[in-house]
């Protein structure tokens, strides 16, 4: 406790120093001009130079991923515009498909209609031909077979006449 | 300290029961050998109150214990490295001013050395550097000091236009780090602890922030403000009031670095002198090293810290002395209050 005591009232704490605030005065000026050529300068002038450098350096990574994204998009787009394309193409060709097919078919079925349509003419025709053949040939059959019959008594035309009208008969019955 | 700590609890207890019984019986030991206990008080790292206890045996303690920390604290012209003797410093008078050199100035120059060997090496490797290199070693430690300073203290409280203040604020910031540092070490002073020291540079602080004002708003702004924006009628108060308003931050500055550096001593010291007043070990031992080891710790914290805000509030006042709405700020908060 005295020595607090002593200690304030000591007053030399507080006693102006004419000499000390001269040398203070003179080493910190000379020091601060010494050190600004020395330290400062550099430093400072290194340290706005990095910043500058780290700045241009995100400046770029940023104009760098500015452009890679819109390389990005457009290739989306181009991408995106392909597939439309090649999916229209693919429609196209579909339809297109389709449509020959069909029509392919229909040109066959036609065909076939037509070739079915010949082919039953044909044989009606063939029939018909086949049926009077077959019609003279039984009626010459006839006639010969009732001429040899009834040689004597009936000339040939009177039993051709009797015979035909009974085939006429028989067909007209039978269709 | 660090022996015992890595010992176990039980060995631990063993010791302090031989200890103990030692350390009460030489309480008597103690006082009757002056020797002994100065040996003991050398290992608290107390050399010039060593000397002192040595020298005046016979006067009242109390009254011995007070000189030697005043002694301490003080300016003087004698160098002392006890116990290898001291150095007389020149006395020097030019036209009838004392301008001496004296234990502080001493300190001023090996603070003002360090720190031209210490940043000539520095700014030596930033000369050779590229920006595209990395710092290294004792090069990347001052930068991330100077970054520090430029960047949160420079450029956050001045604003545009920082640069021009930069070379004091980095010199100020160094020069009182190392000051305060210096009166930690053994033998050193604590030339930041001396109101004189501290004077001068707030008195730098002091022109700078005049210069700062005067800039920013010329002559007529500067006068302009001296009235406080106030009616003419007023003036006769304002003026003197401003006036007064221009000295009270620098002498904050002075009197804020000065009684920290000194209390932190003052208190080192004390602590180290109640064992000698006690005449007791077991003071020493359970108080004054313990207690003063922590004093010193936080002494360490207080140097950085009391650097950096003188620095800070040089920006500070700077800033504000430049700043073009600063005024307007300045009474608006004037009027809340």
């Amino acid at each position: 406790m005295l020595t607090s005591g002593v200690i304030l009232l000591a007053g030399s704490l507080l006693s102006p120093e004419p000499g000390l605030i001269f040398w203070t005065a003179i080493t910190f000026v000379i020091v601060m001009l010494i050190l600004k050529k020395l330290a400062w300068g550099p430093i400072i002038t290194a340290l706005q130079e990095r910043e500058k450098g780290i700045q241009s350096s995100i400046d770029r990574a940023h104009q760098a991923k500015d452009e890679s994204e819109a390389i990005l998009r457009k290739n989306r787009e181009l991408l995106s515009k392909a597939d439309a394309e090649s999916d229209r193409i693919i429609r196209e060709g579909k339809e297109y498909a389709e449509k020959l097919r069909a029509d392919i078919t229909d040109k066959a079925h036609s065909e076939a209609q037509k070739m079915i349509a010949t082919a039953k003419d044909e044989i009606e025709q063939e029939k018909r031909r086949a049926l009077d053949v077959l019609r003279n040939e039984v009626a010459d059959l006839a006639v010969r077979g009732a001429e040899k019959i009834i040689k004597t008594a009936l000339d040939a035309d009177m039993q051709k006449k009797i015979v035909n009208s009974m085939i006429e008969d028989f067909s007209t019955k039978r269709n | 300290m660090k022996r015992l700590s890595v010992l176990r609890p039980k060995t631990l207890l063993k010791v302090l029961a031989i200890l103990v019984p030692l350390l009460l019986g030489g309480y008597g030991f103690a006082a009757a050998s002056a020797e002994q206990s100065a040996a003991v008080s050398g290992n608290v790292a107390a050399a010039p109150a060593v000397e002192a206890v040595h020298g005046t045996e016979a006067a009242p303690e109390e009254e011995k214990a007070g000189d030697v920390i005043m002694h301490h604290i003080l300016n003087n012209r004698v160098f002392a490295f006890p116990p290898f003797g001291s150095v007389e410093l020149p006395e020097i008078k030019v036209g009838g001013f004392d301008i001496s050199i004296t234990k502080h100035v001493v300190m001023l120059w090996v603070v003002s050395g360090i720190l031209l060997v210490v940043f000539s090496i520095v700014g030596g490797k930033y000369k050779k550097m590229t920006a595209r290199q990395a710092p290294t070693g004792i090069v990347n430690a001052m930068e991330s000091l100077v970054e520090f300073i430029r960047t949160d203290v420079a450029k956050a409280n001045i604003g545009a236009g920082y640069e021009k203040y930069l070379t004091y604020l980095l010199t100020v910031f160094f020069f009182i780090l190392l000051c305060n540092l210096m009166g930690l070490v053994p033998y050193g002073a604590t030339a930041t602890g001396n109101i004189n020291v501290t004077l001068t540079l707030a008195t730098f602080t002091f022109f700078l922030t005049q210069i700062a004002a005067l800039k920013a708003h010329g002559i007529k702004g500067y006068l302009a403000h001296l009235t406080g924006g106030t009616h003419p009628a007023l003036w006769i108060i304002m003026i003197p009031i401003e006036f007064i308003g221009l000295f009270t931050k620098p002498v904050a500055l002075t009197i804020r670095l000065f009684a920290n550096m000194t209390a932190g001593h003052i208190v080192i010291l004390s602590l180290i002198f109640i064992s000698f007043i006690l005449k007791s070990y077991i003071v020493a031992v359970v108080m004054s090293v313990p207690f003063s080891i922590f004093i010193y710790l936080l002494e360490l914290f207080v140097a950085f810290l009391q650097a950096f805000i003188f620095t800070m509030l040089s920006a500070l006042f700077i800033g504000l002395a430049s700043a073009h709405e600063g005024h307007d700020e300045h009474e608006a908060g004037v009027a809340s209050h």
